[in-house]
């Protein structure tokens, strides 16, 4: 009969060495010995992450977004009728794709909620290999994906963000902005704002409690209090109050003669609306004109306020009725595709996919810090801005700025605000030391 | 003394709002028992009556014009409303009164929302625990929100007054003051006025009919006037068809003061139970009174010269005043022995 010795030590060496055993075919195959960076694509697709508000205050935002991407891709890969990438000034990309691989995507919904941006782009990110993440329509949204995006190692491209902080003082090496910010609207609408209503102004703020407002406030009262205006009073309102009656009531007889609403979305579109019902629009105070003005405005959400918007004067990213080649290339491609013109929220949107794609293009690769070297410095003209730059010492883009007002004779549902004029980007530069913030290194996800 | 005069009345057109969702939520309460969060969605629901009125006065023949092209390169559509095409200026005139107009539809289909929400879901609920109610009638809030967005979408809808009543009031005129220093929305003061009208409509309907005062008598001792033979269950549903009108009221003729969205309904029903509970849990003159107090008071705190002393004193104004009073009156300002107190 034969024995066995059994011992502990024995099952501990058969255990290490099966462990071994097993573990041995990964070894090979694993992403920290086989990939260079984070998802690095190995088949024939590479894979870009929408992460877009598809429920919540900013859906129809986020859907406009959506249509966008789904358009650049289409682009990318060469269907449709290529849009800007005919007028792009950079002629990398073929449509046949980005580094011969043709581009998938994913989608996520942010819910215009950090948290569950944070979520999203993390399972676009970790389960579907998303290389890159784009998109959102708020800032508190944009500055937390950012930091997400930076911590995993991949790019992101912000969508819709006007706060200074998303390339100021939380600016990251992986992260790129193309839309403005609040200090360039300051900039771009002070100057037509002396124009029309003079140095002699007393202005009252009404301003949405959150760290975008506070961004607009702070630069809109810099820039006015530049030219002259005095600032009555700077109130603070609770994000989505619905009702601002006890708001604009004290303004009434505060000896204000200009309203500065610093509201966006639904906010603005109800602060405006009661403004223009108490009479505000139609006032006469210190024997001026009494002017309502709002700083950052969306053509999309300026249609839920009517006629309230008719000769208020705003600042906005880009607007469809642009007659540059490259806007009308885009408001071509997107309004045969789906009825409509394009959002400013979709313009961006859609830029930026095609600017991430031409830069990977460009670097050869998909890696963050190549392609980030890549869109570092890099000018470019047919995107609908004009001449632009991604400056490197904050990833903004620098780029003419538009100044609109309230079309007085709408002749569509879209034809809401009419350009009055586009700010040249000299006039809205600024030190990138000027707004904080340090963009560290890059991480590759290695 | 101007500013204190126009902020009374700012917290009455705020009040009346509250008051009429709160009416509603406390019919519904003293009747039926049920604690009802898809109230505020009752209120939406009656604002987006009026956008689908409004968009179906303004549906239109369109035909496109070869000529002209958009920018995206096809024929610009040119779109001629069938009712002005149909009656002229009487249609266009339709057009422009097309939110008083809702509410003539907004009254049966309220009704009928509320008899349906009561029959085919609320009355399952009537003998189970508050929390279990909270949770299902907060489903429905959503699961309406959601259907609203998906055929509306997620922007706010301008519904503009009545060219005739878009102008201000001046007040000052009337009272003694300076004229031009107390102006004011002239939709608003129609708002506080159809409000009164309506609370009145409902307590006169309570008091001096035969059904309010079975309603009445059930609201009391539901058990006895069962025994008598009549069948409160049916007037009850009833009663939740005739608050969902009073909430969908509130919710068409509020349109030209919001532009409606899908989540208007969230943002008043927090405010509504706590003006029911500050007037005491089933109690109608209760929610009425403290629907206007609180309005008042909200407004009066977002002065600047309170804020200056309180900062942030207007966001949570009318929490503080609900805990004040339950400490020193927990049934409410006006709330009866016996609710809510098993």
């Amino acid at each position: 009969m034969r024995k066995y010795d059994f011992t502990r030590r024995s099952l501990l060496k058969g255990t290490a060495l099966a462990g071994v055993g097993l573990a041995a075919p990964t070894i090979l195959t694993s992403k920290s010995w086989a990939a260079n960076y984070l998802n690095e694509p190995t088949g024939s697709t590479v894979t870009f992450g929408f992460n877009v508000p598809q429920t919540g205050a900013y859906a129809d935002e986020g859907a406009d977004e959506l249509r966008a991407y789904e358009l650049a891709v289409e682009h990318i890969n060469g269907e449709g009728d290529g849009g800007m990438l005919n007028t792009f000034s950079s002629k990398e990309l073929k449509g046949n794709g980005i580094n011969g691989k043709k581009v998938v995507f994913v989608t996520g919904d942010t819910q215009t909620k950090s948290d569950a941006a944070r979520a999203s782009a993390k399972r676009m990110v970790e389960k579907d290999g998303a290389i890159m993440i784009t998109g959102g329509s708020s800032s508190g949204v944009a500055v937390a994906v950012q930091s997400y995006c930076q911590d995993a190692g991949v790019i992101f491209m912000a969508g819709l963000t006007h706060s200074n902080d998303t390339t100021g003082k939380d600016k990251r090496a992986n992260g790129f902005r193309h839309f403005f910010n609040t200090e360039m609207s300051g900039a771009a609408l002070a100057p037509v704002l002396e124009r029309n209503f003079g140095k002699d102004r007393v202005a009252y703020h009404l301003t949405a409690d959150y760290n975008w407002g506070w961004s607009q406030e702070g630069s809109i009262k810099k820039y006015t209090e530049k030219l002259g205006w005095q600032t009555a009073s700077a109130v603070r309102t609770p994000l989505g109050s619905g009702d601002f009656s006890q708001y604009i009531t004290p303004v009434l007889n505060s000896g204000a003669d200009v309203l500065v609403l610093n509201h966006y979305g639904r906010d603005m579109v109800n602060s405006l609306t009661q403004s223009v019902q108490f009479g505000l629009r139609d006032k006469q105070v210190n024997g001026k004109e009494f002017a309502i003005v709002v700083p950052l405005y969306s053509r999309l959400m300026a249609q839920g306020a009517g006629e309230n918007v008719k000769g208020i004067y705003g600042s906005t990213n880009w607007h469809w009725s642009l007659q540059d080649e490259g806007s009308k290339a885009f408001v071509k491609s997107f309004g045969q595709k789906y009825g409509f013109p394009p959002s400013q929220a979709a313009h961006t949107c859609y830029v930026q996919a095609i600017l991430y794609a031409d830069a990977a293009q460009r670097a050869g690769t998909f890696r963050p810090s190549g392609v980030g070297a890549a869109l570092e410095g890099f000018e470019f003209d047919g995107m609908g801005n004009g001449p632009t730059e991604y400056r490197a010492d904050d990833h903004q883009c620098f780029k003419d700025v538009l100044v609109v007002k309230g079309k007085e004779n709408p002749t569509s549902q879209f034809d809401v605000l009419e350009v009055v004029e586009i700010t040249p980007r000299a006039q809205v530069e600024y030190p990138a030391s000027l707004l904080g913030g340090e963009l560290g290194p890059y991480n590759d996800g290695v | 003394m101007d500013q204190i005069f126009l902020q009374v009345l700012n917290g009455l057109d705020k009040g009346g709002a509250y008051a009429l969702i709160a009416l509603g939520l406390t019919i519904i309460f003293g009747t039926l028992g049920v604690v009802n969060f898809a109230h505020g969605a009752l209120f939406m629901l009656g604002a987006f009556c009026a956008v689908t009125v409004k968009a179906l006065l303004e549906t239109s023949k369109v035909t496109t014009d070869p000529t002209q092209l958009t920018a995206w390169g096809t024929p610009v559509e040119v779109r001629t409303p069938y009712i002005e095409a149909w009656l002229g200026d009487f249609g266009t005139l339709l057009v422009d009164f097309s939110v008083p107009a809702s509410i003539i539809i907004a009254i049966p289909v309220m009704l009928l929302i509320g008899v349906a929400m009561e029959r085919g879901l609320i009355r399952f609920f009537y003998k189970r625990p508050h929390a279990e109610q909270i949770l299902v009638t907060f489903g429905l809030a959503i699961v309406l929100q959601e259907i609203v967005k998906s055929q509306f979408g997620a922007n706010p809808i301008p519904q503009p007054a009545p060219d005739a009543a878009k102008g201000m009031v001046d007040f000052g005129a009337f009272i003694g003051f300076q004229a031009g220093s107390v102006v004011y929305p002239a939709w608003r003061l129609i708002y506080f006025l159809f409000s009164l009208m309506v609370i009145g409509a409902v307590f006169a309907f309570l008091q001096f009919t035969t059904f309010g005062m079975v309603v009445r008598a059930g609201m009391a001792d539901r058990e006895t006037v069962g025994l008598l033979g009549i069948d409160i269950d049916r007037r009850f549903t009833i009663v939740f068809g005739i608050a969902a009108v009073v909430a969908g009221l509130a919710g068409v003729m509020y349109t030209p003061i919001l532009s409606p969205d899908y989540h208007m309904g969230m943002d008043f029903l927090v405010l509504s139970f706590v003006v029911v509970v500050v007037g005491g849990m089933g109690s109608l003159p209760g929610a009425v009174v403290a629907g206007f107090l609180l309005g008042i008071v909200q407004s009066f705190a977002s002065m600047n010269e309170v804020k200056a002393i309180l900062p942030g004193i207007d966001q949570i104004i009318i929490y503080l005043i609900a805990v004040v009073i339950l400490l020193a009156r927990p049934r409410g300002l006006m709330g009866r022995k016996g609710v809510m107190e098993a």
